[in-house]
C-alpha cells in the first residue's frame, strides 16, 4: 500500500516530558482514521508535529508522492502542500463573516501579490456558497463568523478546511460542543471528504468514532498502544486497561 | 471595518466596497477649497499663512496615522517606530532643499568676483555654510545625491522602506511580536535619533536642517502662496493614501491582514507566508511615513533628531487610538483632532485656569490633558472618535462577554468590533 503520511520514531519532550514518545504512524492517500485515546495521550501534539506548529527532537515524518520530509517546512509551507487543519478549539476569524472566511481559504495562490490583485470570480463566489449549504450556513453567509453558536463554528472551520482542499486533512475533536443531528451530519461530511483525500480524525467519543466506520489508532502516552477496527480495538485487553475501562 | 463588512463581491468598484472613500474625498475636497478661498495666497485672506501651514502639516499627520492605521489597527503591530520613518522622508527632501537653496546664495556672492568661481570654489563654500555649525567644511558622503532632487525624492521613498524592510525581515523572520516588537521599534527610533543628534552623523548634528520653507530659485514667490501649494500637495497626498489603504484593506488581501491582527498562527495553517505580509504592509507604511514626512518639513521649515525621539512615534499610536483604530476615517480624525488641539493648547491660546491657589497653564498641562483622554477612551469608548459613525449607522455589538476576536495581542477588542 502506498502511504500519503509517515511518521517514524518520532519523540517529543516538553520540559523533560515525553509527550510523544518514538510514535511511528502511517496513512494512505484516500484513507480514513479515527485516532483516540486519554487526554494527554499526545493526539493533539502529534497533529502539531506534523503541522509544522511543534518540531520533534527525533524521528522522521515524510509526505506525499516524493516523500518530502515535512520537518524543514514552516507551518505555511506545509499547509501549501495539502495538509489541512481543524483545532480543538473552533478557530474562525470572528471579526469577519462567513463568506470572507471561506473565500480566504479557498485554494488560491497565497502570495501577497496575487491576493493583492485577487477578485472572486463567478465561479469562486459559486463554491463559497456551495460549502456554505453543504456546511448548514448558507443563510448565514453574511453575518460574522464571532456571532455564530459554537457548533456553527466547528462547521464554519470545517468549511474552511474543504474550501482548502487539502490532501491530507487533520480534525481534532470536531463534535465537540455539537448536537446529535449536528454529530450525525459532521460524520457524513467527514466520511465523504474521505473519498477524495486522507482524513485523521481525533475523537474521543466512542459512537462517534463507531460511526466513521474507519481503522482506528489508539494512542496511550505518546505511542500507538493498538490498532485495528473499532470491534477489534475496544476488545484489547491493553486498551480497555488503560481507556475504556476508567 | 464598518465597510469592510459589504461582502467583496465581483468587480465591486472601491467606491462601494470602501464607501467612506468618496465621503472622505468630498470633505477633504471641500476643506482644501474652503481654505485656499480663505488664506491669504489665493482667497481673501481671512487665514492667516501660518495657520495655512498648520492646517497643511495637520494633513500631513492625518497621512502618517493612516499608515499607523494600516500596520497597527489592520495588521495588529504596534509599531511604535514609524515616525523615525516620516523623519527620514523629512531630513531626505530637507537636504536638497537645504543643498540647492545655499548653492544659489553662494553662487550670487561668488558672482561679483574678478575671476569666474570653480565648480570646486562652490562646492567648498556651500560645504561651509552647510556644516559650519558642526564645525566642517566638508559634505559627508551621504549628501552624495543632495544636489539632485530626483534622486532625494527617491531617497524619500528608498530609505524609509529599505530601513522597514530590513529591520522588518529581521523582526519578523525570528517572530518577534507584541509588545517585544513595539519595544523594538522603539529602539529603533531611538538609535536612529541619538545618531543623528551627534555632529559628525552628517545631517548637523542638533542643530538639524532648517530654512527648509524656502524654495529653491522661488524666493520671489510670497510664503503665502507656497503655503497653499503644500496645502495642495498634503492634501493630494492624503487623498491618495486614503484611496491607496482603503484598496489595500478592502478585498481579500485585507481579509487576510486582519485575520493575522486576530490570530496570526491561524493563519499559518491556511498557507499564508505571515511574516512576507507583515513584511509588505511594515514596508509600504514605512514608505507612506515617509512620503508625508517629506510633505510636512518643507511646510515646518525645520527638522531635526527631537522630532525621530521615541515619543513621537508613541504620539501616532496614541492618535489612532482616540481616533478609532481598524477604521480609515478614524485615524484621519485622530490625528487632526488631537494635532490641532494639542497646536491650540501648547501655543499659548488656550486661556490658563486660575484655581486661586494654583493656576493651570495648559503649555505644561497639555500632556496630562492627552494622557488622561488617552487613557479614559482605551477604557470607555474603545472604538475612539470614529465609534460615533456608528451611533448614526447604528451597529450592533457582538455579546462576547469581554473575550477579544483572537488570541493575539493586536486582536481587537470586544468593544472595538462591530457588527
Ligand atoms: N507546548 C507544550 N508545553 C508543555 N507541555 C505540553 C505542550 N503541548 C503538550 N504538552 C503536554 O503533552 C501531553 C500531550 O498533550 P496533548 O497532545 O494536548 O494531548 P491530547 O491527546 O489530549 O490532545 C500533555 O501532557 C500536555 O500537557
Ligand atoms: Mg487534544
Amino acid at each position: 500500500m502506498n502511504t500519503l503520511l509517515e511518521v517514524s520514531g518520532v519523540s517529543v519532550s516538553f520540559d523533560g516530558f515525553r509527550a510523544i514518545n518514538n510514535l511511528s504512524f502511517q496513512i494512505g492517500p484516500q484513507e480514513l482514521r479515527a485516532v483516540i485515546g486519554p487526554n494527554g495521550a499526545g493526539k493533539t501534539t502529534f497533529m502539531d508535529i506534523v503541522t509544522g506548529k511543534t518540531r520533534p527532537d527525533e524521528g522522521r515524518v515524510t509526505y506525499g508522492e516524493r516523500s518530502q520530509s515535512l520537518l524543514k517546512m514552516s507551518e505555511s509551507e506545509i499547509a501549501r502542500a495539502g495538509v489541512g487543519r481543524k483545532f480543538q478549539r473552533p478557530t474562525v476569524f470572528e471579526d469577519q463573516s462567513v463568506a470572507d472566511n471561506l473565500m480566504m481559504a479557498l485554494k488560491k495562490d497565497r502570495g501577497p501579490f496575487a491576493v493583492l490583485a485577487f477578485r472572486p470570480s463567478r465561479a469562486d463566489e459559486a463554491r463559497v456558497e456551495e460549502l456554505a449549504g453543504e456546511i448548514g450556513l448558507a443563510a448565514a453567509l453574511h453575518r460574522k463568523a464571532g456571532e455564530l453558536s459554537h457548533g456553527q463554528k466547528q462547521w464554519l472551520e470545517i468549511g474552511m478546511l474543504l474550501a482548502q482542499d487539502p490532501q491530507l486533512l487533520l480534525v481534532d475533536e470536531p463534535a465537540a460542543g455539537m448536537t446529535v443531528s449536528e454529530r450525525e451530519h459532521t460524520t457524513d461530511i467527514l466520511v465523504e471528504a474521505a473519498k477524495t483525500r486522507a482524513v485523521v480524525v481525533v475523537e474521543h467519543d466512542m459512537e462517534f468514532v463507531r460511526r466513521l466506520g474507519c481503522k482506528v489508532t489508539v494512542l496511550h502516552e505518546g505511542s500507538v498502544l493498538a490498532e485495528g477496527s473499532i470491534d477489534h480495538v475496544t476488545s484489547d485487553g491493553k486498551v480497555i486497561e488503560v481507556y475504556l475501562g476508567r | 471595518m464598518a465597510d469592510v463588512t459589504l461582502s467583496p463581491g465581483r468587480r465591486t468598484p472601491l467606491a462601494l466596497r470602501y464607501p467612506s472613500v468618496m465621503i472622505f474625498l468630498a470633505c477633504l475636497a471641500l476643506f482644501t477649497l474652503g481654505v485656499t478661498v480663505l488664506a491669504e495666497g489665493f482667497g481673501i485672506g481671512v487665514i492667516s499663512t501660518s495657520f495655512v501651514k498648520t492646517l497643511g502639516k495637520t494633513l500631513c499627520l492625518c497621512l502618517v496615522a493612516l499608515a499607523m492605521d494600516l500596520v497597527w489597527g489592520y495588521c495588529g503591530i504596534l509599531s511604535l517606530g514609524h515616525m523615525a520613518f516620516f523623519g527620514l522622508g523629512g531630513y531626505a527632501i530637507g537636504m536638497w532643499l537645504m543643498y540647492a537653496r545655499t548653492e544659489i546664495i553662494v553662487a550670487e556672492s561668488l558672482a561679483n568676483q574678478p575671476l569666474p568661481p570653480t565648480p570646486e570654489e562652490i562646492s567648498q563654500g556651500i560645504a561651509t555654510q552647510i556644516f559650519g555649525v558642526v564645525g566642517s567644511s566638508e559634505f559627508p558622503p551621504i549628501w552624495a545625491f543632495a544636489h539632485s532632487l530626483p534622486l532625494q525624492l527617491a531617497a524619500v521613498v528608498l530609505v524609509p522602506g529599505l530601513l522597514a524592510l530590513v529591520f522588518g525581515w529581521l523582526a519578523f523572520r525570528s517572530r518577534v511580536t507584541g509588545v517585544y516588537l513595539s519595544i523594538l521599534t522603539q529602539a529603533m527610533t531611538l538609535a536612529l535619533s541619538l545618531y543623528l543628534f551627534q555632529n559628525d552623523s552628517g545631517l548637523r548634528g542638533n542643530n538639524g536642517l532648517s530654512g527648509l520653507q524656502n524654495l529653491p530659485g522661488l524666493d520671489h514667490v510670497p510664503q503665502s502662496t507656497v503655503s497653499i501649494w503644500f496645502l495642495w500637495a498634503s492634501a493630494f497626498a492624503l487623498g491618495a493614501g486614503y484611496v491607496l489603504c482603503a484598496w489595500v484593506v478592502s478585498g481579500k488581501f485585507g481579509s487576510v491582514i486582519r485575520a493575522i491582527r486576530d490570530d496570526e498562527a491561524r493563519v499559518r495553517f491556511l498557507g499564508y507566508p505571515v511574516e512576507v505580509y507583515k513584511l509588505f504592509i511594515f514596508t509600504l507604511t514605512a514608505v507612506i511615513a515617509g512620503i508625508a514626512g517629506a510633505l510636512y518639513y518643507p511646510q515646518a521649515g525645520i527638522i531635526n533628531p527631537a522630532e525621530i525621539a521615541p515619543i513621537a512615534s508613541i504620539y501616532l499610536a496614541v492618535w489612532v487610538a482616540i481616533g478609532g483604530r481598524g477604521r480609515l476615517y478614524g485615524a484621519v480624525i485622530g490625528a487632526a483632532f488631537v494635532s490641532l488641539l494639542s497646536t491650540w493648547f501648547t501655543g499659548g491660546q488656550a486661556p490658563d485656569v486660575n484655581l486661586g491657589f494654583y493656576t493651570i497653564e495648559w503649555v505644561n498641562w497639555w500632556t496630562v490633558l492627552l494622557g488622561l483622554s488617552f487613557v479614559a477612551v482605551t477604557l470607555f469608548a474603545p472604538k475612539g472618535i470614529g465609534g460615533l459613525v456608528d451611533l448614526i449607522v447604528d451597529r450592533r455589538s457582538p455579546d462576547r462577554h469581554g473575550a477579544d476576536l483572537g488570541p493575539d495581542e493586536g486582536a481587537l477588542r470586544e468593544k472595538e468590533a462591530e457588527r
